[in-house]
């Protein structure tokens, strides 16, 4: 027979499924006040600019966390998404920058800069819905998100996966690149899409633009925190950790395994192409040097250090890392490339969980104690009834 | 409720009967030319527990791998309640009501058991549905019902992977249970187990079965006797015998493959 108080107890305890538990509200409030208080007051004006780039790829290490973390997708090629999120953007600041006015020394004035000096005379189809801010912003989350969708379909629907399909997305992120390279006149080249000068008539040069992006970054951050939150949260988050666990067992409970696999890898595209938009707003420039290979392999180390599991740690795993970055490479700019390796190495080998398994697996369960002790003696402990008969 | 008390006539039911729960008809699959399933035919009630017994490498798995979807025909045809199997994905396959336990208990272990449970009950399976599936009473009330038939109702909040196999036995069971298939399919549920722990399975298993009809692949063969209706033998990957269980371990082919040994 069951005993009234411990059914009670035990549907108290299950049915507590709350958006957020207490350490996680706290987190949130830490990294809210960490970004959006402490930074700005402390940090010189290029600092916090500097930071609010950093800022930027912790939009993919998130987007990594539910990816890679939850789904157990490895993607080797996230650079892709915030490379189209930065260049989407970027087509919009050129076209702005680029008016009859300001080329009029070109042969054709009126396109952007870098094609003229291809020889090109009109403005490519491609970057006509670029002259429209409302529909830049769509197409901003949309073009990488309709990429990401082709590849992961394509691949998910015949089952490609694990190590297969990190080499493939590893390979599009260099195929990707080179295309952009490739194609001077319509791309930028080498040299990426640069001297950007205002959105919509806004100077995006000053102290003060590079002030508000920040805190437009620093909020959508915190808006896309939540949404993966939400995402972790619902049903459709344990799927992702069962699936990466047991595939075949979510598919024999119901459910079609490939659409799952391509939420997650597109959720996390879009997260990493509001990443380069605001790149591309806050540093002034987008060029193929953030859509390869390595900058792709680094925002997976962010998301390493900070641990994969962790849509909090992510982002304090991609402000240490940049933040050791910048300065390490001021000092010693030939050592820093091994420096990141080792780094990577270090945590695969001795941290799996990175930063927040530290502190999960060592500190948090030291101050629990420490707070329970503090505490009154817990209520008696609910006897283990036998089982049902 | 025990099996023995279906009512008789479903057991002897009649097999010309046009109403079959599930028609396996001339399956054949061969891997590089080998043929681990060679035109196979059984038919399956509606509320029929059939038993495929059968040496090692007979392709009783192979059988239920072909009906689940897991592994693809090269011919010959599947039917569940007049719907072909073989042309449908395994997720279409158990929606349409065919459930599978396997050998191993095949459980997510980084999950607790109340969420395994969630995760098989059958709503939101799309991915809108799953975002926004909503841990409502129903889903609590059912999930708690179904701790309890599974003997895990002090367990519902600790993780799978820290289960005793014969629980992950179990929990894979309770998984299937909160499916509600109609089609019920256990590879060798009894396996691995303590002579306590299978005790307690038979009486599961015996509670489980009411209103559906259950495939059932064993090889302890007091187990099969308890719950088999009627028991299909499989030998190298044709039929071998097929029949109440009393006639099927007279049948002196069986005898000399299988029972004699």
């Amino acid at each position: 027979m069951t005993n009234p108080i411990q059914s009670l107890t035990k549907s108290v305890t299950v049915n507590d499924n709350p958006f957020m538990k207490p350490i996680e509200w706290l987190s949130l409030a830490l990294l809210v006040v960490v970004i959006l208080v402490v930074l700005p007051a402390t940090l010189d004006a290029f600092r916090l600019n500097l930071v609010g780039k950093y800022l930027t790829y912790a939009f993919v290490a998130l987007g990594l966390v539910i990816c890679w973390g939850y789904a157990g997708i490895l993607s080797l090629g996230q650079g892709c998404f915030f490379g189209l999120g930065g260049y989407c953007m970027a087509m919009y600041l050129k076209l702005e920058a680029s008016s009859i006015e300001n080329t009029k020394i070109q042969s054709t004035p009126g396109i952007p800069d870098f094609m003229d000096w291809n020889q090109i005379t009109s403005l490519p189809w491609f970057w006509k819905p670029f002259q429209s801010l409302p529909l830049t912003l769509i197409l901003v989350i949309a073009v990488p998100v309709l990429f990401a969708f082709v590849i992961s379909f394509a691949m998910f629907k015949r089952r490609v996966g694990g190590t297969y399909f990190a080499i493939i997305t590893q390979a599009i992120a260099a195929i990707l690149t080179i295309l952009i390279v490739g194609q001077q006149g319509y791309t930028g080249g080498i040299n990426g899409i640069t001297d950007l000068r205002t959105l919509h008539g806004w100077d995006i040069r000053t102290d003060s633009a590079h002030n508000i992006l920040y805190f437009v970054n620093g909020g959508l951050l915190i808006g896309c925190i939540l949404i993966a939150q939400f995402v972790k949260k619902s049903k459709l988050g344990r799927i992702l950790v069962a699936m990466r666990d047991k595939e075949d067992r979510v598919r024999f409970s119901g459910y079609s395994v490939a659409g799952f696999k391509v939420f997650a890898f597109c959720l996390a595209a879009a997260f990493a192409a509001i990443g380069g938009a605001m790149f591309t707003l806050q540093v002034g420039f987008m060029s193929p040097s953030f859509v390869g290979i390595v900058p792709s392999i680094d925002m997976v180390i962010y998301a390493a250090v900070g641990g994969r599991m962790s849509l909090f740690g992510a982002i304090w795993g991609t402000l240490l890392v940049n933040w050791a970055k910048t300065s390490f490479s001021e000092s010693f700019p030939d050592l820093w490339l091994f420096g990141l390796g080792a780094l990577f190495i270090l945590v695969v080998l001795a941290f799996p969980n990175g930063l927040a398994g530290i502190w999960r697996e060592h500190l948090e369960p030291r101050l629990t104690r420490r707070v329970k002790a503090l505490r009154a003696p817990a209520p008696a402990i609910i006897p283990q009834s036998a089982p049902a008969e | 409720m025990n099996a023995a008390l279906l009512p008789s006539s479903i057991i002897g039911a009649n097999p010309d009967a046009p109403e079959y729960l599930l028609a396996v008809d001339a399956l054949t699959v061969s891997f590089d030319g080998f043929k681990a399933v060679n035109d196979v035919s059984f038919y399956v009630d509606p509320n029929e527990i059939r038993v495929i017994i059968g040496p090692n490498g007979a392709g009783k798995t192979t059988v239920l791998d072909l009906i689940c979807g897991r592994t693809r025909a090269s011919a010959g045809s599947i039917k569940y309640k007049g719907q072909e199997l073989t042309k449908l994905t395994e997720s279409a396959i158990v929606q349409a009501g065919v459930g599978r336990k396997f050998q191993t208990p095949s459980i997510y272990d980084d999950l607790t058991v109340f969420e395994n449970l969630e995760i098989s009950f059958p709503r939101g399976r799309s991915v809108f549905g799953a975002l926004t599936f909503k841990r409502d009473a129903q889903v609590r009330d059912r999930i708690h019902e179904i701790a309890e038939t599974i003997f895990l109702k002090d367990q519902l909040l600790e993780r799978a992977e820290f289960l005793s196999h014969g629980q992950k036995q179990w929990l894979e069971i309770g998984m299937l249970l909160i499916q509600d298939p109609e089609l019920l399919m256990l590879d060798e549920p009894v396996a691995g187990m303590s002579v306590g722990e299978r005790i307690k399975t038979a009486e599961l298993l015996n509670q489980i079965i009411v209103g559906r009809s259950v495939l059932v692949i064993e090889h302890d063969m007091k187990f099969v006797e308890d719950i088999a209706h009627r028991v299909t033998v499989l030998h190298q990957g044709k039929v071998l015998s097929e029949g109440s269980m009393e006639r099927v371990k007279n049948d002196p082919k069986v005898i000399e493959v299988y029972l004699g040994h």
